[in-house]
């Protein structure tokens, strides 16, 4: 919105709002980087970092929900005010979540480090985090410049991740079979794989808050999936 | 030819509107109203549902306050006015020659920003108009009217013990019920309401507000006020003005969550006064 708002503190407040945004979504990135990269290099301490870490996304999200509730009650935002704030509060659990499933990788490698490593597929993981990445990235520029074009695409690269992850499912179905005591650890990279596929659900969804928020409509169409790894089964043999 | 054109589009608006069994009450088209030289609106089109809250919004001097008193012909005594284009009740053109403007009022009653209660006993305030217009055969009749009136305005309960006592006596909120009660008495369709809670506290705004959501079952209601909450929260359909322009048209809920022109969105989040 070009004009500014008669009372001032009312521009204020709103963009407030967008920059801890802004601040949390570049931690919940930056969590999402340095949890799979410390799974990749087995670093515990990095791990240990991450899981610290997300204690300041969740402090960044009470906040928010205060702030959205201060700015609900005492400025009764309409139009596009009232979707800024809305927005920012649905966009703000998004990103809490990301950190948790961030948070959960850590956890998870802090167990994975103390067993063999399996096959290759940490870097597979890597790969579709990587991808992910660069979705946060995208989705929160458009947050920013109230880009509906970046936004709809962000939500359209889920596909991709969607693909990796059942084309990940089926290499640790594979080492599973091949050697039973790739079991426990396979299985904990099946959740890893699952947590970097559920970020990018996250992200599709800040991704449709972004389209609601600069049109007033969510996206009409529905968007492609691909994630069969509910169906996947490996035959023995 | 463009008159025509506007007819047309208006057609089709009612066919459109009809299929939702909702017809117009009250259909504006081309107004033009000036006040001397200068022109208060400008080709207003407006199309005003049946059994609704409509609310006129905009900021100071846009011309929603003219367009209202358009309705009921309340400009036809101010020196100067002139009004071009047409506007219909039921249909009806009202500024058609020979219609006779005491009943045209009757049909569409008003409601003002100041409660005006006369000074008169309370129910000769509600008894007034209906004596006017010879609408009770008898006294029995009359305290009918009375009654009911102060019944569908949610007075009847406070004032019942003292329907003798001066209607100047009562409270803000009170007699603005009055004034309610007394424009109902005359069995009007339209009643138009001129920022009528700007002088109440909100315990009585309430009350009216609350008033105005029953009334609409019966009668239809054109709202102008300043206070955009209450637009938002008694109206299902907004008009919003500027500059003596119609900017934007629609449902209430649209246009204070997604408006589509730039001068509504600043002005419902408080961009422009």
């Amino acid at each position: 919105m070009e004009h500014e708002h008669i009372v001032t503190s009312f521009d204020e407040d709103l963009s407030r709002l967008d920059s801890i945004i802004a601040q949390m979504g570049g931690l919940a990135e930056r969590q999402l980087a340095d949890a799979v990269d410390a799974l990749n290099r087995r670093d515990v301490t990095l791990a240990q970092k991450v899981i610290e870490t997300d204690k300041q996304i969740d402090l960044l999200e009470e906040e928010i929900d205060n702030f959205t509730i201060r700015v609900l009650a005492l400025r009764q935002p309409m139009a596009d005010d009232l979707r800024a704030v809305v927005v920012a509060l649905k966009i703000a659990a998004n990103l809490e979540r990301i950190g948790d499933y961030a948070k959960n990788v850590a956890k998870r490698t802090l167990t994975l480090s103390t067993m063999e490593p399996v096959g290759n597929a940490t870097a597979s993981i890597q790969r579709m985090a990587r991808q992910v990445q660069s979705m946060i990235k995208n989705v929160l520029d458009a947050y920013g410049a109230h880009d509906i074009a970046k936004a709809d695409d962000v939500r359209m690269r889920d596909e991709e991740v969607d693909l990796m992850h059942t084309s990940l499912f089926r290499e640790l179905l594979t080492y599973m079979l091949e050697d039973p005591r790739n079991i426990t650890a396979c299985t904990h990279l099946l959740f890893v794989a699952k947590n970097v596929e559920r970020i990018g659900d996250h992200v599709t969804s800040i991704a449709e808050n972004v389209h609601f928020l600069v049109s007033g409509e969510m996206p009409a169409d529905e968007r492609p999936k691909n994630d069969l790894s509910s169906e996947t089964v490996i035959e023995e043999g | 030819m463009e008159l025509a054109i506007h007819t047309e589009v208006s057609d089709k608006a009612r066919v459109d509107m009809q299929g939702l069994s909702l017809p117009h009450k009250v259909t504006a088209q081309g107004v033009n109203v000036y006040y001397g030289d200068k022109q208060a609106l400008k080709n207003v089109n407006l199309d005003i549902p049946s059994n609704m809250v409509t609310a006129l919004i905009g900021p100071s001097g846009c011309g929603k306050s003219t367009f209202l008193r358009c309705l009921n012909r309340m400009n036809d005594v101010v020196d100067g006015c002139r009004i071009e284009g047409s506007i219909t009740l039921d249909g009806e053109d009202v500024y058609a020659r020979g219609v006779d403007v005491v009943h045209l009022r009757a049909r569409v009653g008003m409601v003002f920003q100041k409660p005006n209660p006369f000074p008169k006993s309370i129910y000769d305030n509600v008894a007034y108009g209906p004596r006017i217009h010879g609408l009770a055969k008898n006294r029995t009749e009359m305290d009918e009217i009375v009654l009911t009136s102060l019944e569908k305005a949610g007075l009847l309960d406070e004032v019942r013990d003292r329907l003798e006592a001066p209607g100047t006596g009562l409270s803000g909120g009170q007699q603005q019920r009055l004034c309610i009660a007394r424009a109902i008495a005359v069995e009007p369709e339209v009643i138009l309401m001129d920022e009528p809670c700007s002088a109440l506290d909100p315990i009585a705004t309430a009350k009216i507000e609350e008033l105005i959501d029953e009334l609409k079952q019966n009668y239809t209601i054109i709202m102008v006020t300043h206070s955009m909450q209450q637009a938002a929260r008694v109206s299902q359909k907004t008009a919003f003005f500027h500059l003596g322009e119609l900017v934007e048209q629609g449902d209430t809920t649209d246009i204070f969550t997604k408006p589509v022109d730039e001068r509504t969105q600043a002005y419902v989040t408080g961009r422009i006064g």
